[in-house]
């Protein structure tokens, strides 16, 4: 018999585990999920870099204590003004708590999923997500709260999730940890714009694991875009996990500056033909920031379309990730994919980690991938500098130029302005230094 | 006025300028012709500021201050301008971003104020439609899917633009058919005079027909060989430039 390896438990799993004992009687509803996923925590720990979806964001090493859950404050948290847009009608939510649905016109129906929860009408384990992936388990572990939207069938709808993780201004933790969960599910032919953005402290070392499950009827369209402002010192863990049936069209941006150490995954599934994906991501980093874009594409029925495109700006001693995986299950003929994951180095030091794969089962698919990492092209900077622009600014040009591509997919042109406007910012502040 | 003394300049240990010694009056347009690998861009890259090159010797003055020290957008933002033989295409950035960009860069390094969009929209169409420009390639990314004589005309745009006291035109002709050939020197002559100095590098003397230079210099092995007048172009088509290489 083979020894049984037994690992240490770091600090902090051993704090979820002492947390979930003390915290379970509280959380509501999802008991038998909760209870499966510690138990897989329980037993594997949390992941290190040994465990290959986590080579370059080790979880157990980053992860270095498991802070206590806090309840938002009384006032409401407020989503920044260079983050709202004001047609887009907003739920808010303080530390991953619903706190106010403002606007939210009907046919939209809005519930907070901790309620839905206890009353035992929605779960945590929604059919498509058979991820036991470990980030995952810990927002089932732990989360109290998020929201449950039902979108009807045929309806034309905007909604903004603005998340704030922050402490009310008298307390000053020097950490805590939140999580969410939000479920859409958007009924046949419906077309929904998804904006969510996460703000949080600067002063805490604050844990975030938020969840967005999109379940796409029939013929639903919709466009999502993320955007991860979080605090400099935070942990920023997030998933994005969809559906679609046939026809279903799934556009989802994530647009990643915040948080010290920031992993976002997109665990997409095929259930219907015809589908198509579009699937895009932004990231600027520097200083010793570290962003993760790891992702699962599984065409598992036939006659699916993807599209890939994710552009790094890392600049300092900054550390991209990109982990892109495209399954094509062995009966998902006339796929056709294509992945491209494109890094910018700014900084001597900064780095990119590109990871694309492709695990083919079928035989008459069109798949394709393609990484690249690199400075900027010094010709072209010196014909932008011979004609007057100051070096920073003709790298902030063409730092533009290298992300604006991936903007293009947002149709909502003053959302797409707010996006511009946040990488000149990003800009302004590496021109200032 | 553009001086360049005694100029030696190596990129990777391997020596391009021997000592080039050039002036360029106020007003004055100079022609240089050479033979291929005699320097003729090195010339122009040095000039505008490429950092890939090594003076070890010599001095380029602009109204009598050394521009040695200076980066290639001091330079610019100075009056100096270099018409690229192959002009960058700059995907995502939109030509009438990047006009706008260095126009304001340089009425900031030059302590002026920024044109009012009204007034730069107006000067813009003004001077592309000069230069038979559609607007429509204005909103399209800079240089991208251009051919040759759009990338030369766009050249000669920012010139007009940018309204420099001295310009460098390097191989200004290379990839003109004729009709693309006169626009283009049109749009050259028509910045001539002013105080303006032109140096036209080239190759042939065709280019020369369209812009009668005020002098000639010939250039062979990294230094001037010999100096003229516009006759002195007609001479080198006729005769070749071996005489030259080999004297050098």
């Amino acid at each position: 018999m083979a020894p049984t390896v037994v690992q240490m438990r770091t600090p902090a799993e051993t704090a979820l585990i002492e947390r979930f004992e003390a915290e379970k009687a509280g959380l509501p509803g999802a008991a038998a999920e909760r209870a499966a996923a510690f138990e897989r925590l329980k037993a594997k720990g949390l992941p290190s870099k040994r465990v290959e979806a986590y080579h370059y964001t080790d979880l157990r090493a980053l992860m270095r204590q498991a802070p206590e859950a806090i309840l938002p404050p009384n006032t409401y948290l407020m989503p920044s003004d260079r983050i709202c847009i004001e047609a887009i009608p907003t739920i808010m939510f303080g530390n991953g708590k619903m706190q106010l649905a403002q606007d939210i016109a009907l046919p939209i129906s809005v519930r907070a999923i901790g309620d839905a929860l206890e009353s035992g009408s929605v779960t945590l384990n929604s059919a498509f997500v058979k991820l036991s992936d470990p980030v995952v388990d810990l927002n089932t572990i732990f989360c109290r709260d998020g929201a449950l939207l039902e979108v009807p069938g045929g309806s034309k709808l905007s909604v903004h999730l603005a998340f704030v993780d922050d402490l009310d201004e008298l307390d000053t933790k020097e950490t805590f940890s939140v999580s969410s969960r939000v479920i859409i599910n958007v009924g046949a032919g419906a077309e929904l714009l998804v904006y969510e953005s996460h703000e949080g402290s600067q002063r805490s070392r604050y844990q975030s694991n938020h969840v967005v499950e999109l379940i796409l009827g029939e013929g639903a369209k919709v466009e999502h875009i993320r955007v991860n402002t979080a605090g400099n010192e935070a942990l920023v863990l997030s998933t994005l996990a969809a559906s679609l049936a046939a026809e279903a069209e799934l556009m989802s941006l994530n647009f990643s500056m915040g948080g010290a150490v920031a992993r976002h995954q997109s665990f997409i599934t095929y259930a219907g033909e015809n589908a198509k994906l579009d699937l895009r991501g932004a990231t600027m980093i520097r200083g010793r920031q570290h962003c993760d874009n790891t992702l699962v594409v599984d065409h598992a029925v036939p006659h699916g379309t993807s599209r890939e495109l994710f552009r790094t700006v890392a600049d300092d001693e900054a550390h991209g990730v990109f982990q892109g995986k495209i399954i094509v299950r062995p009966h998902a003929q006339k796929t056709d994919g294509q992945m491209a994951s494109n890094a910018l180095l700014l900084g001597d030091e900064a780095a990119m980690s590109n990871k694309p794969e492709l695990e083919i089962f079928a035989d008459d698919v069109v798949c394709a991938h393609g990484a690249t990492c690199g400075a900027l092209e010094e010709s072209q900077l010196f014909y932008l500098m011979a004609r007057g622009l100051p070096r920073v600014e003709a790298e902030a040009l063409l730092v533009e130029a290298f992300l604006g591509e991936v903007l293009e997919a947002v149709s909502d042109e003053t959302l797409r302005d707010s996006l511009a406007m946040l990488i000149s910012e990003w800009l302004a502040a590496r021109q200032a230094a | 006025m553009l001086e360049i003394k005694n100029l030696h300049v190596e990129i990777d240990d391997k020596k391009i300028l021997n000592g080039l010694t050039l002036t360029i009056h106020p007003g004055e347009v100079a022609a240089i012709m050479g033979p291929n690998g005699s320097g003729k861009s090195t010339l122009s890259y040095v000039i505008a500021g490429k950092e890939d090159y090594t003076v070890t010797e010599g001095d380029i003055l602009l109204n009598g201050n050394s521009i040695l020290e200076m980066e290639a957008n001091e330079r610019a933002a100075a009056g100096l301008f270099l018409a690229f033989q192959y002009p960058l295409e700059i995907p995502g950035v939109a030509t009438m971003t990047f006009l706008k960009a260095a126009m304001n860069a340089q009425a900031k390094a030059r302590g002026e104020a920024e044109l009012s969009p009204g007034d730069f929209m107006r000067k813009v169409r003004g001077a592309a439609e000069k230069l038979g420009i559609n607007p429509d390639m204005l909103k399209r990314p800079l240089n991208v899917g251009f051919s040759g004589g759009e990338k030369k005309r766009m050249e000669i745009l920012q010139m007009t633009l940018l309204d420099p006291a001295y310009c460098i035109l390097d191989e200004t002709d290379s990839g003109l058919d004729i009709d693309a050939l006169r626009i283009v020197a049109e749009g050259v002559n028509a910045l001539r005079g002013a105080g303006r100095g032109m140096l036209v590098i080239t190759h042939y003397q065709r280019l020369l027909d369209h812009i009668v230079p005020d002098k000639v210099h010939v250039m062979a092995k990294g230094r001037i060989v010999k100096s003229g007048g516009p006759e002195l172009a007609h001479e080198l088509e006729k005769d070749g430039y071996a005489n030259y290489v080999e004297a050098a």
